[in-house]
C-alpha cells in the first residue's frame, strides 16, 4: 500500500492543505457554543441588547470564515484527490503494458479492467472523502470534549466516558457488517454470474429446455441475497437509534450534573447548555462519521488491489541491441527450444529445432493443445524458452530490444482482435507512417479488400469488439494489419481457421508473392493450410514427431498421415496433387 | 411516462400496504417523540437558576425524558427493520421477474441487446432502485414529520422567534438546489469521458497481446493520457462544485442561528421566553434545516430510481415469445422434417431467406455450405424456434412447428454450437444438462464415445472438476469434446451440429467423426459443415450463399451442375 504514497507527486500540497483548512473550520465551529452561553450568561441578565448584537455579530462572523475555509478544503481535497487518481490511473495503465504474457496471464483481463476502472474510481471518492471529514470528525469530537473541559472538569469527565462507548459503538457496528457486506457482494456476484449466463447461453439453455432450471437455480440464489441484505440491513439499522440514546442519555446526566454544579456556585446556566450544545454537535458529528466510515474499508480494499498490481514485476528482461542484420543466413532459427510455463508441472515444448531461411515457409500442425501456440509465441519473445535458444537474424531474441525484435516480425494471433476506429486506424496500428496504398495492397493479400471496399473503403468503422465484421472478415483484417508492416518474419497462428477452404488458397497464394519475401511460419489445424509449406513441422504433445515436406511426412511420418487420413479422407489425398 | 412508472412502483407495494403503514406510524411517532426531548431539556434547564434549584422538577423532566428517549429509539430500530425488509423483498421480486421474462423473451430480443445492457438492468438497476427506496422510506417520511412537528413545537414557544427560523431555514434548499443544477452537466460530461476512457482501457487491456506484439505501447499511453487528463480536469470540476452544496447549507444554517440567536435573546430580556425555552430553539434550529437538506437529496436519489424502475420494467414489460401452453406436443419423432416455401429475415428491410423448400426422411444427413458469413446459422435459428418464420411453415413429421410446443420441438433436437457454451458447474453438471438423471456408468460411456474421458479423468477432480465461468480453464477443443458428450449423452432422434468439430484437433477429430457416425446412424441430421469428408458423405447438400440457398443436391449432381458448389469445391485444395 505504501507504494501508493508517491502518486500523490504535484499534489502533495493539496493533500495537507485539505485537512488543514478543514481543521480550522471545525475550531471555529467549536465556538459558537462559547459565544451562545456568553449571550446567556451576560448579555441576557443584564438586558445588554448592544453586547447580544455584537456577539451575533460573532456568530455571523464565525460563520463566514468558516465557510471560506470549507471551501479551500473542498478545492484541495477535490484536487488532491483527482490528481492522485489520475496519476495513479496513468501509472497503472503503462504497468499493465509493460507486463509480460505471462504476468498478464495471471491477472486476467478483465481483472486489470476492473483496477483500472471502478477501482481507482472507489478509492477517488474514498480519498476525498477522507481528506474533508476524516479530519473534521475526530476533531469535532475531540474539540467538543477539550471545550468541556474549559469549561467545567466534573461534567466533562461524562464527555470522557461517553466519546469512547460511542467509538465503540459506530466502529464495532461497522467493522462487524464489512465482512456481511462482502457477502452479500458475493451473492450479488452469484445472481450476476446466473443472468450473464441466461444470456450468453440462451440457445444451449433453450435447446435443453433448462429454462425452469434456470429460474429455480436463480431464484434460490436471488432469495439467499435478500436474507444477507436484510440481515446487514437490521444490524446497521440499530447503529442510529443506540447513539441517539447514548447521546440523550450523556445529555441527562449533564444537565443533572450542571444543576448540582450550578448550585455550589461553579457553573451558570449559559455554561449547562453551552455543555448541552457540545453534547448534540458530536451526535450530529457521529452520524455523519458512521455514514463515512462505511465507504473506507471498500476504498481501502480496492487501493490494495491496484497496488498489488503495481507490485507484480515484470520477469522478462529487455535486451539492449536495436539493429538487426537481414542479411545473415536464417532469419528464423529454434535451437533445441525447450518451453514450461511458470507453475507448470511439465514442459509444453520439448528440445524443438529449425531453420528458416529468408523466403521459405514452416507449417506447424498438430492436435489442440499440443503446442503450437506456444511454438509460435517464442519467436517474438512472447515468452522466453526455459531451454536452447531461439535466433532471430543470428542473434538470441534476448540480446534484442523487445520494440526492436517485434518491429521486424508481424505476428497474427490465434485469438486477434481488431480496435474501434476506421480500417484505417486498424491498419496502422503497427505501421504508423504507412499510406493509403500500402494499406490497399496489405488488403488485397490478405483478401479482405473486397468486402473492405464494398463496406466503404479504409473509412469503415469498425465497431467495438468487431461486432459488424464475420469472424472470416476481422482474421484478414487482422492479416492485413500485420501485412502492412512489410514484416521480414510473418507468423500466422492459426489465423485463419474461420475462412473457408477458397479464401484461404487464395490468401496462400497471395502470402507467397509478397513483397519483401518473408520469412513464414504457418500454424494450423488444417492439412491443406500447410501442406505446401516448404516444410512442415509434426507436433504432439510439446515434441516434434517430424519435419519435412508433405510428401516426405505422409512417408515417414504416422502421426502426419493419421491427421491427412482424417481431413481428406473423402478425396483420398488424390484431390493434392 | 414518469407517472406510469410511479404506479407500477405503488402496484409493486400494494401487498405490503401494512407494512407501509405501519413505518409511516413508527416514523411519526418517533419523530414527534425525539423532538420532544429538548423541550423537556429546556424546561429542566429553566430550573437551574441561581436563586434556588428545584431538584425534584428537574429530576422528574429528566426522568421523562429519559424514558421517551428509549421509547423513542425502539421505534426507531423497529421502524429501520421493516424499511429494510419491505425495500429488499420488492427488489427481490421485481428481479425475479425480470429473470423470468429473460427466459421467455424472443432470441431475437437477446441477441438485439447488448449483453451488459440487459445485465446492468437486473443488477445495479436494481439496486439504485433499492438504494432510492430505502432512502426514500427512512428519509422521505421522517424528514417531512420533522419539519412539520418541529415547527408547531417551535411555534408552541416562541411563535416569533420560531417565526424567523421558519422562514429563513428553506434559504438553504434553494442554495442546495442551485449548485446541484449547475453541476449535472459537468458530471454528464464526467460519465462521457469515463466512458471513453472505459471504451480505451477495454481496448488496450483486454488487447494487451497486440499492443505489444506491434509496438504500440508507447502511443497506447499516450492515447490514455490524454483521455485520463481530459477526465481530470472535468472530475475535479464536477467534485469540488458538488461539494459546495454541504458548506453553503450550513453558512446559511449559521446566519440562521445567529438570527434565532439575537431575537431569541431579545424575547428571552422582553420576558417572552425563557432561557430553556431558547436552548429547545437554538436545538430546533439545528434540526430544521437537516431535513430540508435531507429531502432534497432523497428527491434526486429517488428520480434516480425511477430511471432505474423504469429500465427494469422495461426489461420485465417486453413481450416474450407467444405462449405454447396448451398446444400439443409433438408426437413419436422418427426425423421427418419438411421445410415449405418458407420466408425469412432478421430486419425487414433485408430479405434474406425466399421461397425456401426442403424434405428430409428419417435418418438423412443435410450438409449446409457456403463461404464464410453466408447465414448458414439462420437455418438453425428456423428449425430450433429461435425464431420464427415470417411465411410459410417448417413441420416435422407433418405437424407445423408452430402449432407444438417449443419444449417438444427441441427436444427432439441435439444441438451442438460454433461458440461452445458451458455453464458454470462441473464437467459432471455440464454433460447431464440433457439428461439430469443419467447414472455415472451412462456418463463415462458417453464420454468414452466422444473421447472425452481422457482428459476429464486427468483434471484435478475428474468429472468433479469446477468449469470456471466461461469455460475459462478449459482448451476450445475441450469445451467442444464436452458440448459432443452433452448430446452423445441425451440421443435426441435428430442433430444439429454447426461446424462442430472444426476446432478439434486432427486426431481426436478423426475419433469424434467415428463416434459421431454412430450417433447420426438412423438420425436425421442437419450439419453446418467445413469438413470435406462431412460434406461429401452427406445424403443432400445444401448451398447457402448471401443468407438464401442457392443449389441443394448430392455432391455428384451439384459437381456436374458445375455451379456455385463445384467452384467452392474447386477452390479447396487449389494452389
Amino acid at each position: 500500500m505504501k507504494n501508493l504514497l508517491k502518486y500523490f507527486r504535484g499534489y502533495g500540497k493539496e493533500a495537507l492543505c485539505a485537512p488543514f483548512f478543514k481543521i480550522l473550520e471545525a475550531a471555529f465551529e467549536l465556538l459558537v457554543p462559547f459565544v451562545v452561553a456568553a449571550i446567556i450568561d451576560r448579555g441576557v441578565p443584564s438586558g445588554d441588547k448592544v453586547y447580544i448584537v455584537r456577539m451575533c455579530g460573532v456568530l455571523v462572523l464565525l460563520g463566514t470564515v468558516g465557510l471560506a475555509t470549507t471551501l479551500a478544503a473542498q478545492y484541495f481535497a477535490a484536487k488532491g484527490a483527482v490528481g492522485f487518481c489520475t496519476n495513479l490511473r496513468q501509472a497503472l495503465f503503462d504497468h499493465i503494458q509493460s507486463l509480460g504474457f505471462s504476468e498478464r496471464d495471471l491477472l486476467g483481463s478483465s481483472s486489470m479492467i476492473t483496477r483500472l476502472t471502478s477501482d481507482i474510481n472507489t478509492v477517488q471518492s474514498g480519498l476525498n472523502m477522507t481528506l474533508r471529514l476524516m479530519m473534521r470528525s475526530p476533531i469535532i469530537v475531540f474539540g467538543a470534549m477539550i471545550m468541556a473541559f474549559t469549561i467545567d472538569f466534573r461534567s466533562a469527565l461524562i464527555f470522557l466516558v461517553t466519546i469512547p462507548v460511542l467509538t465503540v459503538i459506530v466502529v464495532g457496528i461497522t467493522l462487524f457488517c464489512i465482512p456481511l457486506y462482502d457477502d452479500v457482494q458475493k451473492k450479488l456476484e452469484k445472481v450476476l454470474l446466473s443472468v450473464k449466463e441466461n444470456l450468453v447461453g440462451a440457445r444451449v439453455i433453450r435447446a435443453f429446455c433448462k429454462e425452469e432450471q434456470e429460474t429455480e437455480k436463480f431464484s434460490q440464489r436471488n432469495d439467499s441475497l435478500c436474507r444477507e441484505q436484510k440481515r446487514v440491513g437490521k444490524i446497521s439499522a440499530a447503529m442510529n437509534p443506540l447513539t441517539f440514546v447514548i447521546i440523550n442519555l450523556a445529555i441527562i446526566l449533564l444537565i443533572y450534573r450542571g444543576a448540582l454544579e450550578v448550585e455550589s456556585g461553579a457553573l451558570t446556566q449559559g455554561m449547562v447548555i453551552a455543555l448541552y450544545n457540545y453534547m448534540s454537535q458530536i451526535l450530529v458529528e457521529l452520524i455523519k462519521l458512521a455514514n463515512l466510515i462505511i465507504s473506507i474499508p471498500k476504498s481501502l480494499a480496492c487501493a490494495k488491489r491496484v497496488s498489488s498490481v503495481l507490485s507484480v514485476r515484470p520477469e522478462m528482461q529487455n535486451g539492449s541491441d536495436k539493429t538487426v542484420d537481414f542479411g545473415t543466413e536464417y532469419a528464423l532459427e529454434y535451437v533445441g527450444c525447450g518451453l514450461r510455463y511458470s507453475g507448470a508441472a511439465e514442459d509444453s515444448l520439448e528440445n524443438i529445432s529449425f531453420k528458416l531461411k529468408q523466403g521459405e515457409t514452416l507449417g506447424v500442425i498438430g492436435p489442440t493443445g499440443c503446442g503450437k501456440s506456444s511454438l509460435a509465441a517464442l519467436a517474438p519473445r512472447f515468452y522466453d524458452c526455459t531451454s536452447g535458444e531461439v535466433r532471430v537474424y543470428g542473434k538470441n531474441v534476448r540480446d534484442y530490444d523487445l520494440d526492436t525484435l517485434r518491429g521486424a516480425i508481424g505476428f497474427v494471433f490465434q485469438k486477434n482482435r481488431l480496435f474501434s476506429g476506421t480500417v484505417r486506424d486498424n491498419l496502422s496500428f503497427g505501421a504508423e507512417n504507412a499510406d493509403d496504398s500500402d494499406m490497399i495492397n496489405a488488403l488485397k493479400s490478405a483478401q479482405a479488400w473486397d468486402f473492405v471496399s464494398e463496406k466503404g473503403g479504409l473509412d469503415f468503422e469498425i465497431s467495438q469488439g468487431s461486432s459488424n465484421l464475420s469472424g472470416g472478415q476481422t482474421q484478414r483484417l487482422c492479416i492485413a494489419r500485420a501485412l502492412v508492416r512489410k514484416p521480414k518474419i510473418l507468423i500466422l497462428d492459426d489465423s485463419s481457421s474461420a475462412l473457408d477452404y477458397a479464401t484461404e488458397a487464395r490468401l496462400r497464394s497471395a502470402i507467397s508473392k509478397l513483397e519483401g519475401n518473408p520469412a513464414a511460419v504457418i500454424v494450423s489445424q488444417r492439412v491443406s493450410t500447410v501442406m505446401h509449406c516448404d516444410r512442415i513441422l509434426v507436433l504432439e504433445d510439446g515434441r516434434c514427431e517430424g519435419l519435412g515436406t508433405h510428401d516426405q511426412l505422409l512417408k515417414t511420418c504416422a502421426e502426419y498421415r493419421e491427421i491427412c487420413e482424417s481431413q481428406l479422407r473423402a478425396s483420398e489425398g488424390g484431390a493434392a496433387s | 411516462m414518469k407517472k406510469k412508472t410511479l404506479l407500477r412502483v405503488a402496484a409493486l407495494l400494494k401487498n405490503r400496504s401494512a407494512q407501509l403503514l405501519a413505518s409511516i406510524l413508527l416514523a411519526a411517532a418517533s419523530v414527534m417523540l425525539s423532538l420532544y426531548i429538548p423541550i423537556l431539556f429546556g424546561k429542566a434547564i429553566d430550573e437551574i437558576v441561581a436563586e434556588g434549584i428545584n431538584f425534584s422538577a428537574i429530576f422528574s423532566f429528566l426522568s421523562r425524558a429519559g424514558a421517551i428517549i428509549l421509547v423513542s429509539a425502539l421505534l426507531q430500530w423497529i421502524m429501520g427493520a421493516i424499511n429494510n425488509r419491505v425495500v429488499f423483498e420488492t427488489v427481490r421480486t421485481v428481479r425475479q421477474q425480470a429473470f423470468e421474462n429473460i427466459e421467455r423473451l424472443p432470441l431475437r430480443y437477446i441477441d438485439g441487446h447488448a449483453y451488459g445492457d440487459l445485465l446492468s438492468r437486473v443488477i445495479s438497476d436494481a439496486d439504485q432502485f433499492a438504494d432510492g427506496l430505502l432512502l426514500g422510506f427512512s428519509q422521505f417520511f421522517t424528514g417531512i414529520v420533522t419539519i412539520f412537528t418541529t415547527l408547531g413545537f417551535m411555534l408552541s414557544i416562541a411563535p416569533g422567534v420560531a417565526a424567523v427560523a421558519a422562514l429563513l431555514t428553506p434559504l438553504s434548499i434553494f442554495v442546495a438546489k442551485f449548485i446541484a443544477s449547475n453541476t449535472h452537466s459537468l458530471f454528464k460530461k464526467q460519465s462521457e469521458i469515463r466512458g471513453e476512457q472505459t471504451a480505451l482501457i477495454d481496448e488496450m487491456v483486454g488487447g494487451a497481446s497486440v499492443v505489444a506484439a506491434y509496438g504500440y505501447r508507447a502511443r497506447a499511453s499516450k492515447r490514455f493520457e490524454k483521455v485520463n487528463r481530459e477526465l481530470e480536469t472535468t472530475t475535479r470540476r464536477a467534485t469540488f462544485i458538488s461539494s459546495l452544496v454541504n458548506p453553503c447549507t450550513r453558512f446559511v444554517n449559521a446566519l440562521v442561528y445567529a438570527a434565532v440567536c439575537l431575537v431569541g435573546a431579545m424575547a428571552v430580556i422582553a420576558g417572552e421566553m425563557t432561557v430553556g425555552g431558547l436552548s429547545a430553539i437554538l436545538s430546533y434550529a439545528t434540526q430544521y434545516a437537516k431535513p430540508f437538506n435531507e429531502i432534497s437529496g432523497v428527491v434526486t436519489e429517488l428520480q434516480n430510481a425511477i430511471v432505474c424502475a423504469k429500465r427494469l420494467f422495461e426489461l420485465i414489460d417486453e413481450p416474450p415469445e407467444p405462449s405454447d401452453e396448451g398446444l400439443p406436443s409433438l408426437p413419436e419423432i422418427s426425423g421427418n422434417v419438411g421445410i415449405r416455401s418458407v420466408c425469412f429475415s432478421y430486419s425487414p428491410d433485408k430479405p434474406l431467406i425466399r421461397n425456401f423448400d426442403l424434405n428430409v426422411r428419417p435418418g438423412q444427413r443435410v450438409a449446409i455450405v457456403g463461404p464464410t458469413g453466408c447465414g448458414k446459422t439462420t437455418l438453425i435459428n428456423l428449425l430450433m424456434r429461435f425464431y420464427d418464420v415470417d411465411s410459410g411453415e417448417i413441420t416435422v413429421e407433418g405437424e407445423n412447428i408452430a402449432g407444438v410446443t417449443r419444449k417438444s420441438l427441441r427436444r427432439g433436437f441435439g444441438m451442438v454450437l460454433q461458440d461452445t457454451w458451458l455453464c458454470s458447474g462441473t464437467i459432471r453438471d455440464n454433460i447431464v444438462m440433457g439428461k439430469p438423471d443419467a447414472t455415472d456408468e451412462e456418463i463415462v460411456s458417453a464420454a468414452k464415445a466422444t473421447h472425452a474421458h481422457s482428459f476429464i479423468r486427468r483434471l484435478p477432480q475428474g468429472y468433479d472438476t469446477p468449469v470456471g465461468e466461461g469455460g475459462g480453464n478449459l482448451s476450445a477443443g475441450q469445451k467442444q469434446l464436452l458440448c459432443i458428450t452433452r448430446v452423445m449423452l441425451s440421443t435426441p432422434p435428430m442433430l444439429i451440429l454447426d461446424e462442430a468439430t472444426s476446432s478439434i484437433d486432427a486426431k481426436t477429430e478423426l475419433r469424434v467423426q467415428r463416434a459421431f457416425e454412430k450417433l447420426m446412424k438412423d438420425k436425421t441430421s442437419f450439419i453446418v459443415a467445413h469438413r470435406l469428408s462431412t460434406i461429401m458423405s452427406a445424403d443432400l447438400i445444401l448451398v447457402m450463399k448471401n443468407g438464401n440457398v442457392v443449389e441443394q443436391g448430392t455432391h455428384a449432381e451439384l459437381m456436374k451442375k458445375g455451379g456455385f458448389y463445384a467452384e467452392l469445391y474447386n477452390s479447396q485444395f487449389a494452389h
